[in-house]
């Protein structure tokens, strides 16, 4: 038996829509098969994972808060991902968001600073993660490292540094030697969106974002820009562009838009700083930009749904006692589904018998 | 024995397996195929393996168990990026994203076991010479094997036929298609190899290195051998050294650490992977972009029969 | 002696015989029901156009495509051939056209991989000297592939096969990438393969080394065969006539033009090689003057991609007055700031460098054009200006498309080249630099670029052509130069040049002529 790969003559519309939902399928049975070999019941996990956050007010809106990180990090993921440059390093920059903008919500503590305090924060946030994921654009404009290895060996350094402060020069003296920073003051605080709303004013900065992308990649020459860099190298050069500054320009974005995400949560969420903020945003976000195929309405979709398992993994820890982890795999599964469904839109495939061989 | 021979011993421990797991990435990207993925094989062959020598109490049953889990673990990636033609570096990223989860599920009810030392082979009469004889002929098992697939996945490459098909392959796929080299079946045994290298680098880590299972355990060493493969410019040898340099910076990290000079310990433990950029650094400063980068590293191939 | 009666009886049988071979891609048939026989010792042509179904046929033969329907019969039995291995082992042999060469391995290591499990690396260095000697055919076994020429690296592909034995040894375009003088070398040896016996597929499209070398030839139109016969009994006209369908038009020559002011000038221009694999410029002198057309000729590899990168500005000089245009002088100025000053460029490759494959043409008219003021504003792009333009290129340069708005990738070679040549001349540029024009390109097409460079001179246009296509310089060039390992001879007017001084300097022996 061999499986063949015939290139379709005309790319199918239809299975650029159909490609997510098929990868989405065949992910869920292999997660719903390796729950069943745990000993429970799948039909039991779907309702935990997705009818229950669905029909419950309280989980729609925790589903905001959860898709906010993800949608914001993953469209900045696209900018490079469309130019076919492996920023994969998001988890750091979104630390280093944190750990810029928190600086200032600690330093500003109990000043009574005024309402300059958040906007400033969020620039910070955006220049710290920008800043972390300029380091390996630098060092591949300027030397030629590769981008992949440097920009995940940084997520190590930026959780480090977040470990050290927040276990030392950071921590709250009053906190009962907990490692984490005094909680932030209101004016240090991204407000909710509604009044009594658990979602924070990040989720607009996702909307916002997604918006303003969708403008860039259709209409302007920065998009087409990006688009042929990563589909046409060479053709770019010609045309003028400078790899260079594309790609320390999208890294910038990228990690800017990480940093964005990572401030907000600490600031809109969380509400201090701790050694860990994220259960791994930044990796989530890579399946949640190939999900929704680098197109900004296709990552709020994306987003969404991935944050729907996030949250279904945590009520099926409580409820089923499934652990956490089978999130983790079953995000890595939905990816390589999703890029494995991605040669239904440009092959035919075929089964062949065995071949016939000398 | 003597403070320099423990602190030689840990670092021969420490290096072992990213020297496997590197060998085995060398020869899967020799045959063009990127598998990001060798942190999710090593973390699955961690854990079965561990898994397998608890279950069976067998370390040998164990280590078979933690390189068949990073065989299967490759042959899902071969699957995608073969059988799919999808983007490797994508497929290899959710390969350890998908190892990483997958590991802590099978691991959770072994968490707290631990498991006795193994044996060390020492060769009678050599390994009693002074200074040398201890580090050099009395370590375990895998010490030993993993100078054997150094030394044999260096003859492979460059002696044998299969190693000349192999690189071919690697070199131009398109070539290699027309002259009739066997294309998929070539990489699909290539990555196979590596995920076997990978599943073994983790049943080392943890039926020796720690000898107990905790979630996420490899804390990178597969991204360190990535790494390494690159700045070994895809070459066995050089992969033995740079794994001994990781190794040792590694150690010293942890006996800085125990030492109390004063430094942060996050600072310490930020070493390895602040060496490993350093390294990538030095050696595109030294030698231009990608030397010695096998000319269809990364590329999906289709047959156009 | 016995091995004659023998020769006669087999060449009653053919060596090999195809019948009704048919590849179909999709929509696109590319061969359909071919029939053709090669008798042992035969020298037989396979000539066509580009695209007619050559290399699909070979390929096919050759156990690397699988054919759609139709048989093949081995000295009269029918076989399937899988895969160049099991066609090897029947005797076949092949020279590829794009050398299926691994360049960082050597020449021992290139010439084993290709032979059966029982050829070592140390076989191979062995056997090599003889097969040298006995053909004249150099070559060092432990040089890396990607330091040696194009000629050198042919030879490779070639002893690779006579190291089988072959009964049947196919050529696909082999001396596109030669000098006249290799070429005829590259003869002088099939020549005496083909008196020991070994029958030779020989694939071109030059009429005049077929009737040179061949006795048979079998000859393709879109995927058929239109015709089998002794090309060195017909005219080259006859034979031109049936390979592309309908009498080739000459190119319409332009006004003699003279001096009517420097557009371009490249002052020493020197520039380090990029990477492992490229050629250093070394002082390269040359001006283009408005009106005229200036070619430069040269076997492939020898710094022609180079040299269009340095004028282009996708690599930049270090002096700004290594290349001056109308004037300016430019030499660290980019592509862009060059285009504003009024030229336009079209490099070698279609797909991947002039034009983004998947991407539509109107897109890909953003790719010379996104500075000018049509399409772009203030950073945004106008979607239907574009649109526009691409529609206007297409009319104007007879660009046949399946459909309103398609990939790049769907068009074929030549209409894609008269998508992207049309795209810089509807620019009416004051200066046009052009790196093979008319490669891979079929004749129809071939003779409307060429016309459109001549028609562009004479409107006062300076233009620059880079080609390995001698004919086609001698056809349109005013004057002319040639590249040899990254040096340029003097320019002269072509009818100062013959093509035995040309040949002379693509070899290199400077002054000769």
């Amino acid at each position: 038996m061999r499986l063949e790969l015939v290139p379709r003559q005309n790319v199918a519309p239809v299975m650029r829509a159909v490609a997510p939902v098929i990868a989405f399928l065949t992910a869920f049975a292999v997660a719903g098969f390796v729950i069943w070999l745990l000993g429970r019941s799948p039909l039991a996990a779907f309702q935990v994972y997705v009818t229950q956050p669905l029909s419950d007010p309280w989980a729609l809106q925790e589903l905001l808060v959860k898709a906010t990180p993800l949608a914001l990090i993953a469209i900045g993921l696209s900018y490079c991902f469309r130019a076919n440059l492996w920023n994969i390093g998001a988890e750091g920059q979104f630390v280093m968001g944190a750990i810029f903008g928190g600086w200032l919500a600690l330093a500003t503590h109990n000043t009574g600073a005024g309402f300059w305090v958040l906007p400033a924060m969020m620039a910070l946030g955006i220049l710290g993660g920008a800043l972390w994921a300029l380091i390996p654009a630098f060092l591949k404009t300027r030397f030629g490292v590769n981008e992949i290895l440097t920009s995940l060996m940084l997520v190590y350094v930026a959780q480090l540094t977040l470990d050290y402060l927040t276990r030392g020069p950071w921590r709250d003296p009053k906190g009962f030697n907990f490692p984490q920073s005094v909680t932030f003051d209101l004016s240090a605080t991204l407000p909710p969106i509604l009044e009594g709303s658990r979602v924070h004013l990040g989720f607009a900065f996702a909307l916002i974002a997604i918006l303003v992308t969708a403008v860039v990649v259709g209409r302007t020459l920065f998009g087409y820009r990006l688009r042929l860099t990563g589909d046409a190298p060479r053709a770019a050069r010609f045309a003028g562009f400078s790899s260079r500054s594309t790609t320390l320009a999208v890294f910038a974005i990228s990690g800017g838009l990480a940093g964005l995400a990572g401030i907000s949560e600490v600031s809109g969420q969380i509400g201090q700083l701790q050694p860990s903020i994220s259960p791994g945003y930044g990796f989530t976000a890579i399946t949640v930009a190939f999900l929704g195929r680098l197109n900004p309405i296709g990552i709020l979709v994306a987003a969404l749904v991935v944050a729907l398992t996030v949250i279904g993994g945590e009520s099926a820890q409580i409820l089923l006692k499934l652990p956490l982890d089978l999130s983790t795999a079953f995000q890595g599964m939905l990816l390589l589904c999703v890029l494995g469904a991605d040669a239904l839109v440009t092959y035919r495939l075929r089964i062949v018998g065995r071949a016939v061989t000398a | 024995m003597t403070a320099y021979e423990a602190i030689l011993l840990t670092i021969i421990t420490a290096s072992t397996p990213l020297l496997i797991a590197a060998l085995g990435e060398l020869v899967t990207e020799r045959s063009g195929v990127l598998n990001l993925g060798v942190e999710g094989m090593m973390v699955m062959g961690a854990v079965c393996a561990f898994a397998g020598a608890v279950t069976f109490d067998s370390t040998i049953l164990g280590v078979l168990c933690g390189i068949l889990a990073g065989v299967l673990m490759s042959a899902l990636f071969a699957l995608v990026v073969l059988g799919f033609a999808a983007n490797q570096v994508g497929s290899g990223l959710a390969l350890t994203i998908f190892g990483l989860g997958l590991s802590g599920l099978i691991g959770a009810p072994f968490v707290g076991s631990r498991r006795d030392p193994i044996g060390t082979l020492s060769i009678p009469g050599l390994s009693d010479l002074p200074y040398v004889g201890r580090i050099l002929f009395q370590q375990d098992a895998f010490v030993y094997l993993s100078l054997a697939i150094t030394l044999g996945v260096a003859v492979y490459l460059t002696r044998t036929r299969s190693g000349l098909t192999l690189r071919s392959v690697g070199e131009n796929h398109t070539s290699a298609h027309g002259l009739g080299l066997p294309v998929l079946k070539t990489r699909l045994l290539a990555i196979l190899f590596g995920g076997a290298c990978a599943g073994l680098a983790g049943a080392y880590l943890s039926l020796v290195y720690t000898r107990f299972w905790s979630s996420g355990m490899t804390a990178g060493r597969g991204w360190i051998a990535l790494a390494l493969v690159v700045f070994a410019a895809w070459r066995p040898g050089w992969v033995l050294v740079g794994a001994y340099i990781f190794g040792a910076a590694t150690v010293l990290q942890l006996h800085a650490q125990a030492a109390q000079w004063g430094i942060p310990s996050q600072a310490l433990s930020a070493v390895p992977y602040l060496a490993t950029i350093l390294a990538l650094l030095l050696l595109s400063i030294r030698h231009g972009r990608a030397i010695g980068a096998p000319g269809s590293l990364g590329t999906p191939f289709v047959p156009d029969r | 002696m016995v091995a004659g009666v023998s020769d006669r009886v087999s060449a009653s049988v053919p060596l090999v015989q195809l019948r009704g071979i048919s590849k179909r891609y999709g929509e696109l048939l590319a061969n359909d029901g071919i029939d053709l026989a090669i008798a042992p010792g035969e020298i037989h042509a396979l000539l066509g156009e580009n695209g007619a179904g050559k290399s699909t046929l070979v390929k096919i033969l050759y156990g690397v495509v699988e054919p759609s329907a139709g048989e093949i019969l081995w000295q009269g039995r029918p076989v399937t051939i899988a895969s160049p291995v099991q066609a090897r082992a029947l005797g076949l042999g092949m020279v590829f056209q794009h050398f299926s060469l691994f360049d960082k391995l050597t020449v021992a290591e290139n010439i084993a991989v290709a032979l059966s499990g029982d050829w070592s690396v140390a076989k191979v260095r062995a056997k090599l000297a003889d097969v040298s000697r006995a053909y004249g055919l150099a070559l060092e076994p432990d040089r890396a592939v990607w330091t040696l020429s194009a000629g050198e690296r042919q030879r490779i592909e070639i002893v690779r096969c006579l190291l089988q034995n072959p009964k049947l040894l196919i050529l696909d375009e082999p001396t596109s990438v030669l000098t006249p003088q290799e070429a005829e070398h590259l003869f002088t040896t099939l020549d005496r393969l083909a008196a020991e016996g070994c029958a030779i597929l020989y694939i071109s499209h030059k009429l005049e080394e077929v009737r040179r070398l061949c006795q048979r030839a079998t000859i393709l139109r879109g995927g058929r065969v239109v015709a089998t016969l002794d090309p060195r009994q017909r005219s080259a006209r006859e034979i031109a006539a049936l390979m592309v369908g309908n009498e080739v038009g000459e190119v319409r020559a332009g006004a003699s033009h003279e001096g009517r002011g420097e557009v371009l000038r490249v002052a020493n221009l020197t520039l380090p090689p990029a990477g492992l694999h490229g050629t250093a410029l070394k002082d390269i002198v040359l001006t283009v003057n408005a009106g005229e057309i200036v070619g430069i000729a040269g076997v492939a590899g020898n710094g022609q991609s180079e040299l269009f990168a340095a004028l282009s500005g996708e690599r930049l000089s270090d002096r700004a007055d290594a290349v001056s245009i109308v004037g300016t002088a430019c030499g660290t100025a980019d592509i862009d700031a060059r285009r504003r000053l009024g030229a336009g460029f079209v490099p070698e490759e279609r797909l991947g460098h002039a034009a983004a494959p998947s991407h539509r043409l109107s897109e890909n008219t953003l790719i010379s054009h996104h500075s000018g003021k049509e399409v772009g504003r203030i950073g945004f792009i106008a979607l239907d200006a574009a649109k526009r333009l691409a529609r206007s290129i297409v009319s104007g340069f007879d660009v046949r498309t399946p459909e309103g708005d398609p990939q790049a990738r769907k068009l074929s070679g030549g209409n894609l080249q008269k998508f992207v040549i049309g795209r810089e001349i509807i620019k009416k540029p004051r200066l046009l630099v052009v790196d093979q024009p008319t490669w891979g390109v079929d004749a129809g097409a071939a003779r409307l670029i060429r016309q459109a460079l001549v028609d562009l001179a004479e409107q006062g246009s300076a233009v620059l052509v880079i080609s390995q296509d001698l004919d086609e310089l001698f056809e349109i060039a005013d004057r002319m130069a040639v590249i040899h390992h990254g040096h340029l001879s003097p320019l002269r007017p072509t009818r100062d040049w013959t093509r035995e001084a040309v040949g002379l300097e693509m070899l290199g022996t400077r002054d000769a002529a």
